[in-house]
């Protein structure tokens, strides 16, 4: 479709405009998102929190219980993937891998947590276990939580910052003027797009900056890497705001909407914990929200040093996911 | 001369309400239409339709003869009875951004001039008074030098003084040779702007027409308007038709010098006396009735 770039650029400076001159506005999208990893910075900068996690490799015969498997206050998943496993216990995310089987387990040296485990394991059956150990850098809390929390608050500057606003001019007749001009709902959504993206782009670089500055985070990846993908993250949520925003003319409906959707991917997308452990069909619904993607894929970058290659996945389903959100928003849009 | 805009059997049909029901008419290059209507007429939808904003149920709109598109866009300047603009952008950026959507545009010192907007062209326009406000519309619609101007009850809420301000703009834009199409409820707005006004009610037109034929094809009689007190009389103590409204009476009368006469006969004072001619508000009330229709 055509795009006139005056027209797209008309639309899209004064969007801009707008928003940096409403300072409620902007102080919610700056603010609010510096507040919540500073203050996750400094709540979590200390030790991670006293859970203790252990990995059960799933059997696939009859094996007796350890005694050890009945100990309160340890939290056992099942696990069928033995190396992913052990690279979880190498990075801190479990404190144990356990194998009844082959009555094996593994634990990280540098770990206080896999010092105890191991332990109460010898206390409770488990003497004759053959210990293996992995010795990767600990990932803290924090380390960890980081990119879901930018996630986080780039999801909600998405939704909120677009969707809410194209009903908002939709309610007020801002749209119906529009309409009545030779600009174009491609033109007009496109303008919408991109000035949120940039604005996305720009408090979550200068968040990211500000937060590394004062409470200092890890950072194993590539820059370019991590900023490709918050793109795509972006447009993706963007793309899902749009979707809401096609046809709702009521701001009461959008916003019950918007969280209907945005509360669900906050609680079950990995921001504040991993997935491992819950049920299944919750980690099945998981992969349907285009957080975890993001999520999934800028931890990955961010913690472990991934490449783009090493995230393809994630990509690929970030890509699919706009290119889908986008045709039906953009189909299914109505100026008034 | 020939349509600018050819209007053919307009029809549109909400869930249970026949908003517009088969609306036909012609606009002329430099032709001022007035479409006059109570509220609920069916004036704005009829004028949606026109600008291609709401899609009719059936009939069609042509723009020079062809049906509403691109050039339609590029040529038509609106001026819708409610819009709002984005918040935080001045009178200056606002126009600068509709100018921009548009492949051609007046300059903007020529805009500002004709609608006196250069003492508040920085000012935030959630900052405008209605009238500065209005001003401000007028000129969005008239940001692509169009050749058809639509204004949907362009002085709705505003003070007289602002009114017969806004008149003049309008006056102006029809000496330029633009075809302008005015809906209100203010008879006398249109008996002052337009060419040709059409008289809608319950979805279609009931009369079309200039608002002088239309007057003299309805009247032939004057209205002469006393205090209440000053004539206690009916209608056959002066053979004529005695209306009586708002503390006045209103004698309706086609020889008006023998009525005044009959009037001196029976001693009524004549101090307080007013003759007026028969006007588009007259005859909107004749054919629509007095009573607002939602």
């Amino acid at each position: 479709m055509p795009i006139k770039t005056a027209r797209f650029l008309a639309i899209f400076t004064t969007r801009n405009k707008e928003f940096w001159r409403d300072r409620s506005a902007l102080a919610w999208n700056i603010l609010f998102p510096a507040l919540v990893v500073l203050g996750f910075g400094f709540a979590f900068s200390g030790d991670r929190p006293n859970l203790y996690k252990v990995a059960v490799v799933e059997q696939g015969g009859a094996t007796p219980a350890l005694e050890f498997e009945n100990t309160e206050y340890i939290r056992f998943l099942p696990v069928s993937d033995v190396q992913a496993a052990v690279t979880k216990v190498d990075r801190h995310q479990l404190d144990m891998l356990l194998d009844p089987a082959a009555q094996r387990y593994w634990i990280n040296d540098t770990s206080p947590s896999g010092y105890i485990l191991e332990r109460v394991l010898h206390a409770t059956g488990g003497a004759d276990y053959t210990r293996e150990t992995v010795s990767g850098r600990e990932t803290r809390y924090i380390d960890w939580l980081i990119p879901g929390v930018l996630s986080m608050n780039m999801m909600f500057s998405a939704l909120f910052g677009v969707g809410f606003v194209i009903v908002r001019y939709r309610k007020n007749g801002v749209l119906k003027r529009l309409k009545a001009t030779p600009l174009t709902a491609f033109e007009f959504l496109s303008a919408q797009v991109m000035s949120r993206l940039w604005l996305i782009l720009f408090t979550t670089t200068a968040v990211f900056i500000g937060s590394d500055l004062i409470i200092g985070f890890s950072m194993f990846g590539s820059y370019l890497d991590l900023f490709l993908v918050f793109t795509l993250g972006s447009i993706c949520m963007i793309s899902l705001s749009l979707l809401i925003a096609a046809r709702v003319s009521s701001e009461e409906l959008a916003g019950g909407l918007l969280n209907l959707i945005s509360w669900p991917m906050m609680f079950l997308s990995g921001v504040w914990f991993s997935l491992e452990g819950l049920h299944p069909w919750v980690q099945k619904l998981a992969q349907v929200f285009p957080l975890t993607h993001l999520i999934n894929a800028s931890r990955a970058i961010m913690i472990d040093g991934a490449g783009l290659m090493d995230v393809a996945s994630d990509i690929v389903v970030l890509v699919l996911m706009t290119l889908v959100l986008l045709a039906i928003g953009a189909w299914s849009f109505r100026w008034q | 001369m020939s349509a600018l805009l050819s209007i053919e059997n307009l029809v549109k049909h909400y869930p249970g309400v026949k908003a517009v029901n088969g609306v036909s008419f012609e606009l002329g290059q430099g032709v001022c239409f007035g479409l006059l209507g109570p509220n609920g007429a069916g004036k704005t939808t009829t004028v949606e339709m026109l600008e291609g904003i709401v899609t009719p149920t059936s009939g069609q709109v042509l723009y020079r003869g062809k049906a509403l598109g691109q050039r339609f866009r590029n040529e038509a300047g609106i001026m819708f009875q409610s819009t709002a603009l984005q918040d935080y952008i001045s009178v200056y950026e606002t126009l600068t951004l509709f100018r921009r959507l548009y492949p051609v545009s007046l300059p903007l010192e020529e805009l500002i001039e004709t609608c006196s907007l250069g003492e508040f062209l920085e000012r935030d326009t959630r900052r405008l008074s209605g009238g500065q406000r209005q001003r401000l519309l007028l000129a969005i619609a008239l940001v692509n030098n169009p050749h058809i101007v639509f204004l949907d009850e362009p002085t709705t809420g505003l003070d007289p003084q602002a009114r017969h301000n806004f008149w003049e703009l309008v006056r102006r834009i029809r000496e330029d040779g633009k075809a302008i199409l005015l809906t209100t409820h203010y008879m006398e707005e249109a008996y002052m702007l337009c060419d040709e006004v059409a008289i809608m009610d319950r979805g279609q037109i009931i009369a079309l027409d200039t608002p002088q034929a239309l007057l003299a094809a309805h009247y032939n009689d004057a209205v002469l308007q006393l205090p209440e007190d000053d004539f206690t009389g009916n209608g056959d103590d002066v053979a004529a038709t005695v209306l009586r409204h708002d503390g006045k009476v209103e004698i309706l009368t086609s020889d008006v010098e023998a009525t005044i006469r009959r009037l001196i006969e029976l001693h009524v004072p004549l101090q307080g006396l007013n003759i007026r001619p028969r006007t588009l508000e007259d005859l909107f009330l004749e054919l629509t009735g007095k009573e607002l229709r939602g």
